[in-house]
């Protein structure tokens, strides 16, 4: 018998040589407790959470908590179906008011996570015969969901106007055609020019998808994302985005104000062949994207926290994968694996949580420790975390090493 | 040269500086097992192909394409068209 799992020895060798250091593993975190948006236990100590793209802290917010209690009692602990046959209940019809109240649009399909939105999006669009101009550095889910449908498949640059417009001038003018672009880039924290993009995609004929994931709450004048803030909201074709960041529950979901929009429920099938979200997970969601619309003080103390971040970090000699704080992700460049781990695991015996982030989720041979603001972080925490990183750099020689 | 001919030529010099551990370049030579790229810097690679012969040569193709032979004719094919 050949077994299956030994074309996964190169990674079982590498994960066993580096654990084998004594070094914590950075996949295997487990929180005992969660006290608040910002702090957890881990391993029995008390740790500040900066990692967790709970960009708004919803997760804890009391309204939030009451809707989705009170769903919890009155429609039970979950649907048991699709939302085409017996999983759309009067909640997740509510929720999807509260999208298309959020972005000014005519449509929304709730999802039952933000990776199922892609997946099902990207493939239902584009089939086959169509193309799909996707960035390079696209997230998973939208690599996936090229995978799954039959349309052509072509990659540009990460963030290049020029590259984007080479690839669409080779393409027949009489396909049909999809660029894909995300808001902001989850692993660099930097964000898309979209003015740019989006006006090449129409100049070319394309239908567009912005990923908002990582955007949605504070940017723009109602939150709705990077492409608002970019002002090409009427050349936008359809925005995806999911309850599992800012929102702070968990569920995708597609916005769009194409007027045969509702067709895509019976052909998407990660949308069709799935369970829906429970009656609280769409209660929590409804209730956190009304508040969202008004919480313009949470989107300034986001802002205002991440530039305290970005600006210590850098200060205290730390490379930065932006120059200038683009998102409220600020990830920290690393020079190798080896170090990273180790950096990241003084981290968290320090009582601060990062993500660690490796290739193929970052682009080729990047290595990161990233870190997420929540508009809940105090000035107190993030000294704290500031301290921190200077005293696991100290520990585990990174200036030196860099200065050889 | 014939065009097959000068396309595989020319793709061994884009392959060169991905190959650092020398791997004798053939038309048999596996991207993945020979020259242990992965999924990135093949993709790459075919960005710079695509430049090289202003052709499109979508993703989806890619699990056909095992060996520098296979990617010599598809490119071939692309150019004549």
């Amino acid at each position: 018998m050949t077994d299956l799992l030994s074309k996964f020895d190169a990674l079982i060798a590498e994960r066993e040589g580096l654990l084998s250091t004594g070094v914590r593993d950075p996949f295997a975190i487990v929180m005992e407790e969660v006290k608040s948006p910002t702090l957890a236990v881990i391993q029995g100590r008390e740790t500040i959470l900066l990692g967790t793209y709970n960009y708004m802290g919803m997760t804890f917010d009391p309204d939030v908590i009451a809707a989705g209690k009170d769903a919890l009692d009155r429609f039970g602990a979950g649907t048991t179906g699709s939302r085409v046959l017996n999983g759309t209940y009067q909640g997740h019809k509510e929720c999807e008011d509260a999208l298309k109240d959020f972005y000014g649009m005519d449509h929304a399909m709730v999802f039952s996570t933000g990776y199922q939105a892609n997946l099902g999006m990207v493939a239902t669009l584009a089939g086959k015969g169509d193309y799909i101009i996707l960035d390079a550095d696209s997230h998973a889910s939208i690599y996936d969901g090229c995978y799954l449908g039959n349309a052509d498949i072509v990659r540009f640059k990460h963030n290049s106007a020029e590259d984007l417009e080479k690839r669409l001038r080779r393409l027949p003018p009489e396909a049909g055609k999809l660029v894909i672009l995300e808001g902001v880039y989850s692993m660099l924290g930097d964000i898309a020019p979209l003015k740019e993009l989006v006006a090449i995609a129409k100049a070319h004929g394309a239908m567009v998808l912005v990923d908002e994931a990582h955007g949605m709450g504070f940017f723009g004048e109602n939150g709705r994302g990077v492409y608002e803030a970019a002002g090409v909201e009427a050349d936008v074709d359809f925005v995806v985005g999911t309850f599992s960041k800012s929102v702070g529950t968990v569920g995708g979901f597609c916005v769009s104000n194409h007027p045969k929009f509702e067709i895509l429920r019976l052909v998407c099938r990660p949308y069709t062949f799935t369970a829906s979200l429970p009656p609280a997970v769409v209660a929590c969601a409804a209730t956190s994207i009304r508040k969202l619309m008004h919480a313009h003080d949470k989107r300034a103390r986001l802002w205002a926290m991440t530039r305290t971040l970005h600006g210590g970090l850098k200060a205290r000699g730390f490379h930065l994968a932006t120059e200038t704080p683009e998102s409220a992700i600020v990830s920290v460049l690393m020079p190798d694996q080896e170090t990273t781990v180790r950096m990241w695991a003084a981290m968290i015996e320090l009582g601060v949580y990062v993500n660690m982030s490796r290739p193929p989720a970052t682009p080729a041979g990047i290595f990161l420790l990233r870190c997420s603001l929540c508009a809940e972080h105090t000035t107190e925490q993030l000294e704290i975390v500031l301290e921190r990183f200077a005293m696991a750099a100290q520990a585990v020689g990174l200036f030196r090493q860099a200065a050889e | 040269m014939s065009d097959r001919a000068q396309v595989y030529a020319r793709i061994i010099e884009l392959i060169e500086p991905l190959n650092p551990k020398h791997v004798p370049l053939t038309e048999d030579t596996s991207f993945a097992g020979d020259l242990e790229m992965d999924s990135l810097t093949v993709m790459d690679l075919v960005a710079s192909m695509e430049d090289e012969w202003d052709i499109v040569m979508p993703l989806n193709m890619l699990p056909d394409l095992e060996t520098i032979g296979q990617v010599a004719d598809a490119v071939a094919k692309l150019v004549k068209k």
